[in-house]
């Protein structure tokens, strides 16, 4: 069942387009990965979906209502950005403040305190906190309301590495226990480690979306030989131009690597010489920065 | 809206800045109301007595059965001030700490998170007023023993339309303050604005009003003006006849001028309200 979906949603300003016909699909019981560069879109689209932000054009549907909708925002939890706190009021009653605008009992409170272990802190002032802390509080505000779908943006940005590995863990632990995650992030091993899916986002516009397997594909031979063009042509004869390309200098042909003997030798046999030959699974950074590059104009 | 009101008041109730300009605003009408008068009788070791007229007249003003006008004479001026800075600080600061994004993704529709705030601010405001009086009616009581004056309190028809008066007057200025806020989507700028027009403009206005007839028509429908004469309405002495008090006119009468505030309050509700619910916030 879909949580969140957008069909052809777009933002614009002026003539920009921020958001660029997305259609963003995610599951009930997901970690969600929207994966993009610093200024992709990703937090308008986030804003999109809260109702803080109205489109342009194109539909969303969250929680099978509209966005900003009373009823779908009650069961939401969001971390958007830099967390949000009055500075002249404890932690403890910053929460108390959000939980009496969400309807939510005082009860609830110290329980998610407990949850981000800030309990300690509570009564002193959110101003005083580290980024860290804040950070924590800011899930903490997320939670009160008990959310079926939770949208954080960014939420490692500025922790130090244990506290991104805090955090990593809390968004996975509350992936698995029933809730769903919409996480936006710019940093790739933080989502291939964290997500169950993901969406690749430039420019405003989605690229791909998909489980992370999916979205890296399955693999294939990486030839490094001279003279490349020559290589080439011999690949392309073996298995189809369709399953050869050139990217960084190398031939890579989307073959079992059972294949491997058989290249070389032909390749050999065409007086090609072969520097290195090896069986290639892109990585999550290697789909994303071709997917970027080459909207950016990059080589592809 | 009920939750958002009691969020907000809760809010209001732990934030420093507003018990600093209740603070202020107590100060004030405690010193212009009760403190200057009684000297300005007595006369002081280091400045002459006012004469014995005037002095008695002053004096007068001081005293328990003047509590309505000594009480909202700073109303239309630095108690106008004061709530317009409570009501930029309390919507232009959800935007400086960027907390509306969060109020507005907590349950609550926009207009109801609008709707607890502005209703928290016209509660505060009545709280203030009250307190006011209260604080007043002490400093009246002492002014008649030390003078040995009778005790006479105004009746409570008076007192209440005295309390209804003022609490009008400073509503208006505290949801012009909040709309600014939300205009400006911050709270220097919005202080400034409301300021400068509250304390220079307006007052410069008036002072061409006298002169040039088109403005005079002009400062008659202005916030303050009406502000100013609906205390005059009130009792408060009118600013340029002796023992005046400045921002108190009687150009329009009170009627008129507790409609024109009613029609401010809702101006700036409605204004506050198509803020709210069309912006983006981006």
């Amino acid at each position: 069942m879909l949580l969140v979906e957008t069909t052809n949603l777009t933002k614009r300003y002026g003539p920009r387009a921020v958001v660029d016909h997305v259609g963003l699909q995610v599951r009930r019981g997901e970690v969600y990965g929207f994966l993009g560069p610093n200024g992709a879109g990703k937090t308008t689209t986030l804003r999109l979906l809260l109702g803080l932000v109205r489109p342009s054009s194109g539909t969303a549907r969250v929680l099978g209502a509209a966005p900003g909708a009373p009823a779908a925002l009650a069961r939401i939890g969001m971390l958007v950005e830099a967390p949000a706190f009055y500075p002249y009021l404890s932690g403890r009653d910053n929460l108390r403040v959000f939980a009496r605008y969400a309807s939510v009992p005082d009860a609830k409170v110290e329980e998610v305190l407990e949850t981000v272990d800030l309990a300690d802190r509570a009564k002193d002032r959110a101003s005083s906190y580290s980024l860290g802390m804040k950070q924590r509080l800011g899930v903490a505000a997320a939670l009160l309301k008990n959310p079926e779908l939770l949208i954080v943006d960014e939420p490692t940005n500025g922790l130090d590495p244990a506290g991104m590995a805090e955090m990593r863990a809390m968004l996975r632990r509350l992936g698995t226990g029933g809730h769903t995650v919409l996480l936006s992030s710019h940093l790739l091993g933080e989502v291939q480690q964290v997500c169950d899916r993901v969406g690749v986002i430039n420019e405003g516009k989605l690229l791909r979306q998909g489980t992370v397997d999916e979205l890296r594909g399955h693999g294939g031979l990486r030839v490094a030989a001279e003279p490349l063009h020559q290589a080439r042509r011999v690949a392309e004869r073996l298995f189809g131009a369709e399953r050869v390309r050139v990217h960084d200098g190398t031939l890579r042909l989307d073959v079992d690597d059972a294949q491997a003997p058989r290249i070389n030798h032909e390749l050999v046999c065409a007086g090609v010489a072969v520097r290195s030959m090896g069986w290639h699974q892109p990585s999550l950074e290697d789909l994303f920065f071709e997917l970027t590059t080459r909207r950016n104009g990059g080589p592809s | 809206m009920i939750a958002s009101f009691h969020a907000e008041l809760l809010k209001l109730a732990r934030r420093p800045a507003t018990w600093l300009i209740a603070g202020v605003w107590m100060t004030l009408s405690l010193m212009f109301g009760y403190v200057f008068p009684y000297f300005s009788y007595r006369g002081t070791p280091t400045g002459p007595s006012t004469g014995a007229d005037l002095g008695e007249r002053v004096l007068s003003e001081a005293l328990p059965a003047a509590l309505v006008p000594a009480a909202i004479q700073g109303f239309p001026l630095f108690a106008g001030a004061l709530a317009l800075l409570l009501g930029v600080l309390t919507t232009g600061g959800e935007y400086g700490w960027d907390t509306m994004k969060v109020l507005l993704t907590l349950g609550p529709r926009r207009l109801s998170v609008l709707a607890g705030k502005l209703l928290a601010l016209t509660l505060v405001m009545l709280l203030v007023v009250l307190a006011t009086f209260v604080l007043d009616s002490a400093a009246s009581l002492l002014v008649a023993s030390v003078t040995g004056n009778p005790v006479a309190w105004p009746p409570i028809g008076p007192l209440i339309t005295g309390v209804a008066g003022g609490w009008l007057v400073v509503a208006m200025w505290c949801l012009a303050g909040a709309f600014l806020g939300i205009l400006v989507r911050g709270t220097a700028l919005g202080v400034g604005i409301g300021l400068v027009w509250a304390l220079a403009v307006e007052n410069l206005l008036r002072i061409f009003g006298s002169i040039v007839a088109v403005v005079d028509v002009v400062q008659r429908v202005l916030p303050g003006t009406n502000a100013g004469a609906l205390a005059a309405a009130l009792g408060v002495p009118v600013q340029g006849q002796p023992g005046g008090t400045p921002g108190v006119t009687d150009v329009v009468g009170g009627r008129s001028a507790a409609l024109a505030l009613v029609a401010y309050l809702a101006i700036f509700v409605a204004a506050s309200a198509a803020l709210i619910s069309r912006r983006d916030i981006a």
